[in-house]
């Protein structure tokens, strides 16, 4: 693991009204990195997520990607920058296939429009053969290649889940942002998934979880950042994060 | 696409139906012919209506955008060839001269003589894409304010936008005359290819004589129309399996995800508008000079309506399933015409008289069948157990009509 | 002065039309956030049935005073529409409340062009006239005409329109209905019956449509079958305008569309010199209609906005 810094976010700050959602969040992910934010419900967590992928504007903050400056101002461009996300309630587009959910993925990062779609030359053909290729290469990674030209919204709910990875994976991202990946998973889904973050880890990219699931989070991550009312109160590995008293406090006492 | 034209999958079974399909639209009119003109007529407008439902299914079957004023690109096109391909152009002069005579004076000398007296006559090469670009633009005018509306809001604003079209075509008569009000435009050009003018010569009854052989005029725009649908099933299929394609599904289904996978949305949905409004203008140009003649009549709301309903009924997105949608929606009505004579003979008096039972099929088709079947009389078929995906598999369960 | 003066009048009975109609497609919207598009046809419904039962009431009763006649064509033709759009929530709406936004439409669609050809079958394709019961001769008021007929309308107008603010605010249905639009879940739990509620609310729209149909009919001295179409799609207008789901804002929004109308119509032919004139009015809703949802959405008076996706 090289010591390169994926995403690093410095005073991060964003109010709705009379709520300060997220007060000054700071945390780095460095590449390779399985990078958790966890938090009691209502922490911030959600928000953080959606400043980074763009649905909010920060009111403050500064925030660099792969070494970048990183600000996004609408939600389409946050994929060509490099960070892929999931969805809580898994989005798909139901109707496509599950290779065809994929190779929307591939969109980002490819380039033939009317002309090409129309007249169909070699530059074109070659490109859309190439889409395919790497989006069943993809659906084979996450374990669903028998499910290649499946409707999306027929596949059982941890299928489509790995669909939604694959499809993010798709973008070639410098960062897969997942949010709640394992909600509604049984244990077994959860161990599925367990394996397939491990999987991606190995491969070497960067994934930012959000997850309640804090056994999966605790087992899985290499380190962790703990919000409570937007706040971060706990930075660090997970072992260490686990015997902070301000994080146990947070879960287990006052107010929640 | 559906088991039956399904070229990646079964590339033999597909061309053997499309080739029997063709074969079977080359030889129709001559057998028509024998029943007089008025069928092969029909047909003809009926390829036009699939062109427009065709053009339509891009924008609200592919991107999922609800356009309910899209007949007013039609009436852009066909506007467009009647003042560039008729002696309209003249009118037009004439009333600037009448009303603003230093602007009209100007404008004479700059057009000239012939053009003062006899309008301008574009040659249909010319007038067609030019009817595609200016159709295209107003497609992304009209589009751009829709942007951020949802379904319902959306229907409404593009059927306001549909009815502002055709309550400047009623109006823009005086004081410059541009589209003639109520009364029309007529003395439009027919489609001349290659000298040849297929509304037949002056003298020849309507007869078209190609290699020799004579036919009706009604016949050569058959084929001509049949070989412009097919280059529009042509484009379209080749558009929907293509990234710009999946990326107006994505849209479709869920366009916070679309974005999220880094698709402009913004500009893929000006595109859509854009690109179903082209074939909206090709059409209209077509069916000026097809009519020779157009007025605001033609382009009345339940024209729009009814090429909605030709997509959604037809099989929204699914590109047979609109096909079919446009015939039944078209060729059907026609055959109401002759329910006079069955009402008389059971009920003794006319009932329901044909032009309202048109009407009526229309309304009833749209209730029963969005109750009944609301993804339409032939939809998409439905992969459910199709793991490999280079099989075919023979049993497959799908929702495919079995026509 | 005076011309500007007439022009409010004609734009406030014309407004007060709007706003009737304007109020049954936000009651529609607010319990099921539905576009009810064959709403307009109601009030065409309306229009025809009244004229059925005032020329009955002019063969039986000759005598009845002008407005008792058209009362009575009203309290005939508010059953009718009732029906009618009790009918349509049933067979169209009911069974699709949970398909994509597209079925319901495509469905009220068809309704329209069904009741279109009904009123085409029952009472013919040509515009058929509106008995003269009323007295023609205007009233005088410093220089401004005003037609009882067009009185009436004023008056029963604002009495409709006290009549349903008063049962909204201050009757129980009236909070039941308030809170199905808010939230039918919590609504049904509280032991309201949605279903219910929604036929009491198609009936009240039915029943406002009623008498904005026959008195458009007096107004205008005609009816016939594609009457509802254009003046449907301007109430609708006039909802968004003032907020749809918004009872206010439907009454605002009918009202301020009626007086930009008659404003606009009298004097764009000499604001634009003459380049666009009074046949253009109809251009206005659509415009103002496409202004607000561009650029607030929420209308006049805020409230329920159309952003969902």
């Amino acid at each position: 693991m090289s010591e390169e810094i994926i995403l690093s976010i410095n005073g991060a700050s964003k109010r709705f009204g009379g709520l300060q959602a997220l007060s000054d969040v700071s945390l780095k992910i460095m590449r390779g990195q399985i990078y958790g934010l966890i938090g009691p419900n209502g922490a911030g967590k959600t928000t953080f997520f959606n400043v980074i992928t763009g649905l909010y504007q920060p009111d403050t903050g500064t925030f660099e990607l792969g070494g970048k400056p990183y600000s996004p101002s609408a939600p389409h461009e946050v994929a060509k920058a490099g960070i892929a996300r999931t969805f809580q309630n898994i989005r798909l587009f139901g109707e496509m296939s599950a290779v065809e959910n994929v190779m929307v993925g591939r969109h980002v990062r490819t380039h033939q429009g009317v002309f090409g779609a129309v007249f169909h030359h070699k530059k074109a053909r070659e490109e859309e053969a190439a889409i395919r290729k790497r989006a069943l290469e993809l659906l084979d990674f996450v374990g669903i290649g028998k499910f290649a030209n499946r409707t999306a919204r027929l596949l059982s709910y941890g299928d489509q889940r790995r669909l939604e990875i694959a499809r993010a994976l798709a973008t070639e991202p410098q960062l897969l942002a997942l949010d709640e990946p394992a909600a509604g998973m049984n244990a077994t889904e959860k161990l599925g998934l367990r394996d397939l973050l491990v999987k991606i880890k190995a491969e070497g990219k960067t994934i930012l979880l959000i997850e309640h699931d804090v056994k999966l989070v605790m087992g899985l991550c290499d380190r962790l950042t703990v919000l409570d009312y937007g706040k971060p109160i706990a930075e660090g590995v997970p072992a260490d994060v686990q015997k902070n008293p301000a994080v146990i406090e947070a879960y287990l006492g006052g107010g929640h | 696409m559906s088991i039956h034209f399904d070229i990646k999958h079964n590339p033999k079974k597909a061309y053997r139906n499309l080739g029997l399909v063709l074969v079977a639209a080359i030889i129709f009119p001559f057998i028509a012919a024998n029943f007089g003109n008025s069928w092969v007529r029909i047909v003809d407008l009926s390829l036009l209506y699939i062109m427009l439902a065709l053009g339509l299914n891009i924008v609200v079957g592919f991107a999922g955008l609800l356009d309910l004023g899209y007949i007013a690109f039609y009436a852009l096109g066909a506007y467009m060839t009647a003042v560039f391909a008729s002696p309209q152009f003249s009118t037009i002069l004439q009333s600037f001269v009448d009303n603003y005579p230093s602007v009209g004076n100007a404008l004479v000398s700059f057009f000239g003589a012939e053009i003062t007296q006899n309008g301008i006559h574009l040659s249909v090469w010319v007038i067609v894409p030019i009817s595609a670009a200016v159709a295209g633009l107003f497609g992304a005018i009209l589009g751009a304010p829709t942007l951020k509306l949802r379904g319902d809001y959306l229907a409404i604003v593009t059927l306001g936008f549909g009815e502002i079209i055709r309550i400047f075509m009623n109006n823009l008569y005086a004081p410059i005359n541009i589209t003639n009000g109520a009364i029309g435009v007529s003395g439009i050009d027919p489609v001349k290819i290659g000298g040849l003018s297929l509304a037949g010569e002056a003298g020849s009854h309507s007869t078209v004589f190609i290699f020799g052989m004579g036919m009706p005029s009604v016949n050569a725009y058959y084929f001509l129309f049949l070989a412009l649908c097919c280059l529009v099933i042509f484009v379209t299929v080749r558009l929907q399996h293509s990234r710009l394609g999946r990326a107006f599904v994505a849209i479709r289904e869920d366009e916070i995800a679309a974005k999220a996978m880094g698709i402009n949305t913004r500009n893929i949905k000006l595109l859509a508008f854009s690109l179903g409004a082209s074939f909206g203008g090709v059409a209209g140009s077509m069916f000026a000079s097809f009519q020779g003649f157009v007025s605001p009549e033609s382009f009345a709301l339940t024209e729009s309506i009814a090429v909605l309903a030709m997509v959604v009924l037809g099989g929204m997105g699914h590109i047979p399933g609109v096909i079919l949608g446009g015939i039944l929606l078209s060729a059907l009505p026609e055959v109401l015409r002759y329910s006079d004579a069955p009402q008389m003979a059971l009920f003794g008096q006319i009932i329901v008289p044909p032009e309202i039972a048109r009407m009526m099929l229309l309304g009833l088709a749209m209730v029963v069948i969005m109750l009944t079947r609301p993804a339409g009389l032939w939809p998409s078929p439905k992969h459910e157990d199709r793991p490999d995906a280079d099989v075919d598999a023979p049993n497959q369960s799908t929702d495919v009509v079995k026509v | 002065m005076d011309t500007f003066i007439q022009q409010i009048i004609n734009g406030l009975v014309q407004g007060g039309m709007y706003a009737l109609v304007a109020l049954g497609y936000t009651m529609v919207y607010g319990v099921l956030n539905l576009i009810n598009f064959a709403h307009g046809d109601v009030l065409m419904i309306g229009a025809m049935t009244g004229i059925t039962i005032l020329n009955l009431v002019q063969q039986v009763a000759p005598g009845l005073p002008g407005v008792v006649k058209i009362l009575i064509a009203i309290l005939g033709s508010i059953p009718v529409c009732i029906a009618v759009n009790v009918a349509i929530e049933r067979i169209a709406y009911r069974r699709l409340r949970n398909a994509p936004r597209l079925a319901p439409l495509i469905t009220a669609i068809g309704v329209s062009i069904l009741l279109q050809t009904s009123a085409m079958i029952i009472w013919g394709r040509n515009p058929i006239g509106f008995p003269g019961v009323m007295p023609s001769e205007s009233f005088q008021i410093s220089g401004v005409f005003i037609s009882p007929t067009q009185v009436m309308l004023l008056v029963l107008a604002v009495l409709c329109m006290l009549g349903l603010v008063y049962m909204v605010e201050k009757t129980r249905m009236g909070r039941a209905m308030r809170a199905v639009a808010e939230n039918p879940r919590v609504a049904g739990l509280m032991g309201v019956d949605s279903n219910l509620i929604i036929v009491l609310t198609f009936s009240i729209g039915a029943a406002l449509a009623a008498v904005a149909g026959v008195m458009w009919g007096a107004v205008y001295s005609s009816a016939h079958f594609a009457m509802g179409v254009v003046p449907g799609m301007k109430a609708f207008s006039a909802a968004v305008l003032g907020g749809i789901g918004n009872i206010y804002g439907a009454m605002v929004g009918g009202v301020v569309l009626g007086l930009v109308e008659s404003l606009g119509a009298g004097y764009l032919g000499d604001l634009t010199n003459n380049l666009f004139g009074s046949q253009y009015q109809d251009v206005f809703a659509f415009l103002a209609l496409i202004l607000v949802l561009t650029l607030k959405p929420s209308g006049i008076m805020g409230e329920r906005v159309a952003d969902r996706a």
